[in-house]
């Protein structure tokens, strides 16, 4: 499905690896990842949200019992692992779960369905149309999510132990001798600083990479039918497994911040 | 890689889907599903209880009925012990009425006897007179003569 003959494999992806900006340098936005992205959440919210003003306690229907399992499942994993009392993580868990698997499950899109439609519906040329659909191949929206957390982690940790707790659980370990509370200190602001960071590149590194592999399954002519298959088979794993890692992580990252030492 | 603007809507589009999730989604739908669990798990202990209770009925049923049994056994021994004291009661009595009256008859049967015998002695008394009056030919005055009529009746 390469877009025309007159594109080399490497001009054929890199135009499908940009995005859709307006503005330039720091001020840009990326359009496209952030259209799809609030598009996936609200889609979310309003499916739960409708379920939840109609949830009854008595006999469910079918789409509450599925919303269902999703709460449970994310209840479960949430109390599995954070002990405290927090009204905050359990939907904030389910909240992450359910947007970064909808947003993760638009590499299952075909990488030129888009550009095409856009083409045929408005009839602007192929080249000029950027649209890169999966929101968390965009390190934007990835590290947009780890910071939000990487906040949330300050905020906690200082809430429950103070300024003056944080402070010392970021001195005085993992060695106890006053003269290395500098070492610790660094060891332990790059612990602290590696969690969003892990949480954000890992995310963003595996459905990018995903996404490269569709884009180059796409330029080897007609045998990428089945290879596109394959891969998209293999994307079963993928964004679940991944949607659940950033969810799980958070949790962990959360519990951590509450626990006293 | 590019960080843009982007980042910053991201983050303003999470926080605020985290906080309506947090405030309209997460409860209502928590709440429903902890309620019929607290439901389903009222329900389990509502039938184990039953169960038990039924399983204590049945005991007391059995244990009362084996006590009827008892009791009727019982009741049965005490009414005969009672028939045959009735029986032994009434025998007695009917003994006794029947001698009583038996001596009620005896005594009658004496006294009319008596006075039979005192009637016989005064009429044989008057007819010793009368045949007396024959002999002699004379009237006897009764109440000169009364000593020896007296002595006669008394032999009679």
């Amino acid at each position: 499905m390469s877009s025309g003959a007159e594109l080399t494999s490497q001009e054929y992806i890199t135009h499908h690896l940009a995005n859709l900006k307006v503005g330039d340098g720091f001020m840009a936005v990326h359009l496209d990842s952030l259209g799809w992205s609030v598009f996936l959440g609200l889609v979310f919210l309003t499916i739960f949200r409708s379920v939840a003003k109609k949830a009854t306690p008595g006999v469910p229907g079918k789409l509450q019992c599925a919303i269902e399992m999703i709460v449970g499942f994310v209840d479960d994993s949430v109390k599995s692992t954070f002990h405290g009392k927090n009204e905050l993580i359990a939907p904030l868990a389910l909240t992450i779960f359910v947007w970064v698997l909808l947003m993760n499950s638009m590499d299952w899109v075909p990488v030129d369905l888009l550009p095409h439609l856009i083409h045929w519906t408005t009839g602007m040329p192929l080249g000029d149309i950027y649209m890169k659909p999966v929101p968390t191949a965009d390190p934007n929206i990835t590290f947009g999510l780890a910071l939000g957390v990487f906040i949330l982690i300050i905020y906690y940790s200082i809430k429950v132990k103070g300024v003056g707790g944080f402070m010392k659980e970021l001195t005085t370990q993992p060695f106890g001798h006053w003269s290395l509370y500098p070492v610790n200190f660094i060891l332990e602001t790059v612990t602290m600083l590696a969690r969003p960071l892990s949480l954000a590149l890992r995310l963003f590194g595996n459905l990018y990479a995903g996404e490269l592999i569709f884009l180059l399954i796409a330029t080897i002519g007609l045998f990428q039918l089945p290879v596109h298959f394959l891969w998209a088979a293999f994307h079963l794993l993928v964004i679940p497994l991944q949607a659940f890692i950033f969810m799980m992580l958070t949790i962990v990252y959360l519990s951590l911040a509450h626990e006293d030492h | 890689m590019d960080i843009n603007l982007t980042l910053v809507g991201q983050l303003i589009a999470f926080v605020v889907f985290v906080i309506f999730c947090m405030k309209y989604v997460w409860p209502p739908i928590i709440g429903a599903i902890e309620e019929r669990q607290a439901t389903i798990a009222d329900g389990l202990a509502a039938s184990d209880r039953a169960a038990k209770d039924l399983e204590l009925a049945q005991e007391k049923a059995t244990a009362q009925l084996k006590e009827a049994k008892v009791q009727a056994a019982s009741i049965v021994d005490a009414a005969k012990k009672l028939e045959a004291k009735i029986v032994e009661e009434t025998a007695g009595k009917a003994q006794a009425e029947k001698e009583r009256i038996l001596a009620t008859g005896h005594a009658e049967i004496e006294t009319e006897r008596n006075r039979a015998r005192e009637e016989l002695r005064k009429e044989v008394a008057i007819l010793a007179i009368a045949g007396a009056e024959k002999i002699l030919e004379r009237s006897i005055d009764g109440a000169a003569h009364s000593d020896i009529l007296d002595k006669l009746v008394a032999e009679l």
